[in-house]
């Protein structure tokens, strides 16, 4: 029992010197941000005295405004991400659908060549994609963001493989309704799939949220920005304003993270399922 | 039985495939075909001409791009292993039965939804010459330690970036192993405890074994993560100083980019790509050769 206890202790040890090290960071930032003398910011920054402010102000978060467009920073990237995940979910799916319940010659072999795109990463195909999207003429646009980023063999892979789990009762019991293979995935297929759904929805948001690369060569000026590339922007003006710095990081992270807190669950399921091979 | 016609089928298939056919597929092929052209961004006077292994020879010759490849190597020896340990470590303490795991386990997880552009800004001013980790430094040895600049020495610039990239991406592995973790029975560490097993034994012969495929899943993924190194190096340090830092992602895009050399960057984007390419086919063969043992 005694050594029960002590292994106990030392658990709940090790779990929060690691909490320390996982969340002083984001710590810092917000107390950084809320601190409206960047004198005393950069007076204070190596000792315990940066995490507790003096004065607290959202002075920072009002220069961000000022100096910069944040708002249309901000409205750029919800915009792309959330239309990328709309459209994705539907395109995605249709496709998974197609391939997982209805029966036709050659979908065995097109369910393989997803699974081969998967090994591509974006990586291999951003310089060819920026002739294509420069060709056609649509570099500095939303769409350049979004359409190359709507259909994704992983999301299809993992939506076909939930769609393969239904029992074949379900087409069965909607043809004596005289439902159609449209009506059959938008009424049937699609409700039973929320869990399924929010995963990809979930890996979505990370990936287009978090995006840089693309957008860093496929936007010029602030007017079809994103977050990500506006903040690398600001980082890069000199001199830096540290407590400006980190109020536009406190505001792109926060929101996220109250979003995932909230969906705890449902995240630590969809990074379950995405290990499972 | 409901008929399986054509035009349902064209229907749903269609969008998706055209997506990818059109933003997947076409570039895919297009960096082969590129590779052997000197294709600029901005289409040249005198035009595009086939220029055969001209861009893969200077590629072979190239020091900036081996250095960048050389520094990818390190990364993958240096914070693979670190990092597949620390979140095998994360994964068995978070599933400890006691009060308050589900609590620990959202605060390792929450750097990973915390863009990286973001984790980059912060833990640069962490590592300012005058900021927190020297500070802290300097306190634990009762003054000392001299402040660094770690982002501006070439011993202690990629360690910074390292470090704060394990940070960032552990907790999705941790997840990943806990998942794993839970799908291995009770039972199973019931009986080696009747049969007088200590904890270290049970690892060692339970846990270790039935997370085989989960950890080779981690470590290929996180190799493959290695060599896409990106965002960091180029928000923190763009490949400084004396190219300490430089990676293969980061000389792609200043071909591609600064220089407009399609041509030439392509070729390097298909090397990128080959060794992607053995990576995951190491990993497929591991994984299928663990699925047939079971």
């Amino acid at each position: 029992m005694k050594y029960k206890q002590n292994r106990k202790i030392f658990a709940y040890l090790a779990m929060i010197v690691l909490s320390i090290f996982f969340i002083f960071p984001l710590f810092y930032m917000i107390s950084v941000s809320l601190n409206p003398d960047e004198t005393a910011i950069l007076r204070n920054m190596a000792s315990v005295r940066a995490f507790f402010p003096g004065d607290l102000s959202l002075k920072n978060f009002f220069d961000v405004f000022d100096r910069m467009p944040f708002a249309r920073f901000l409205f750029n990237s919800t915009f792309i991400v959330s239309t990328t995940i709309i459209i994705g979910l539907l395109v995605n799916s249709m496709m998974a659908f197609a391939l997982a319940r209805l029966r036709w010659k050659g979908r065995a072999l097109i369910v393989s060549g997803v699974v081969a795109l998967m090994i591509i990463p974006f990586e291999a195909i951003a310089v060819p994609l920026l002739l294509i999207t420069n060709r056609l003429g649509w570099l500095d646009s939303y769409h350049v963001q979004i359409i190359p980023f709507i259909a994704n063999p992983l999301y299809i892979f993992l939506l076909f493989q939930f769609f393969k789990n239904f029992p074949s009762e379900l087409e069965e019991a909607a043809i004596i309704d005289g439902a159609n293979w449209f009506g059959i995935y938008w009424r049937i297929a699609l409700p039973l799939s929320k869990p399924i759904l929010s995963s990809v929805a979930i890996l979505h948001f990370l990936m287009q949220w978090g995006s840089f690369l693309w957008p860093l060569m496929v936007t010029r000026g602030p007017e079809y920005r994103p977050l990500t590339v506006a903040m690398e922007v600001f980082f890069g003006q000199y001199p830096r304003n540290w407590g400006d710095i980190m109020a536009f990081a406190a505001m792109i992270t926060i929101p996220v993270l109250l979003l995932f807190l909230y969906l705890q669950d449902t995240y630590v399921n969809t990074v379950a399922r995405s290990g499972i091979k | 039985m409901l008929r399986n016609d054509k035009k349902s089928i064209t229907t749903f298939m269609l969008p998706a495939s055209i997506l990818l056919l059109v933003f997947m597929v076409l570039p895919f092929l297009m960096a082969f075909g590129l590779s052997f052209t000197n294709q600029r961004l901005i289409e040249s006077p005198r035009g595009t001409q086939f220029v055969g292994l001209t861009n893969y020879v200077r590629a072979l010759g190239d020091n900036l791009f081996r250095t960048g490849l050389t520094n990818n190597a390190i990364f993958v020896l240096v914070v693979v292993p670190l990092q597949t340990a620390l979140a095998l470590a994360l994964a068995i303490l978070v599933n400890i039965k006691v009060k308050g795991n589900k609590f620990f386990r959202v605060i390792y997880f929450i750097p990973t939804v915390t863009t990286m552009v973001v984790v980059s800004v912060i833990w640069s001013f962490l590592y300012h010459p005058d900021g927190l980790i020297n500070g802290f430094l300097t306190s634990i040895t009762f003054g000392a330690w001299d402040g660094i600049d770690f982002l501006n020495n070439t011993t202690t610039a990629f360690p910074s970036i390292m470090l704060m990239s394990m940070w960032q991406g552990v907790g999705f592995q941790m997840l990943i192993f806990l998942a794993a973790l839970q799908e291995i029975p009770d039972s199973f560490y019931e009986a080696a405890d009747i049969d007088g097993a200590n904890t270290w034994q049970q690892f060692l012969y339970i846990t270790l074994p039935q997370l085989k495929n989960t950890t080779t899943f981690v470590i290929i993924s996180t190799t493959i993560l290695a060599f896409r190194l990106f965002t960091q190096v180029y928000v923190m340090t763009n490949g400084g100083p004396q190219n300490s830092t430089y990676t293969a992602m980061l000389h792609i895009y200043n071909m591609a980019f600064k220089r407009l050399n399609i041509g030439y960057s392509s070729a390097l984007t298909v090397i990128f790509f080959l060794i992607i390419l053995v990576i995951s086919i190491i990993q497929r063969i591991a994984l299928n050769d663990t699925e047939e043992e079971v």
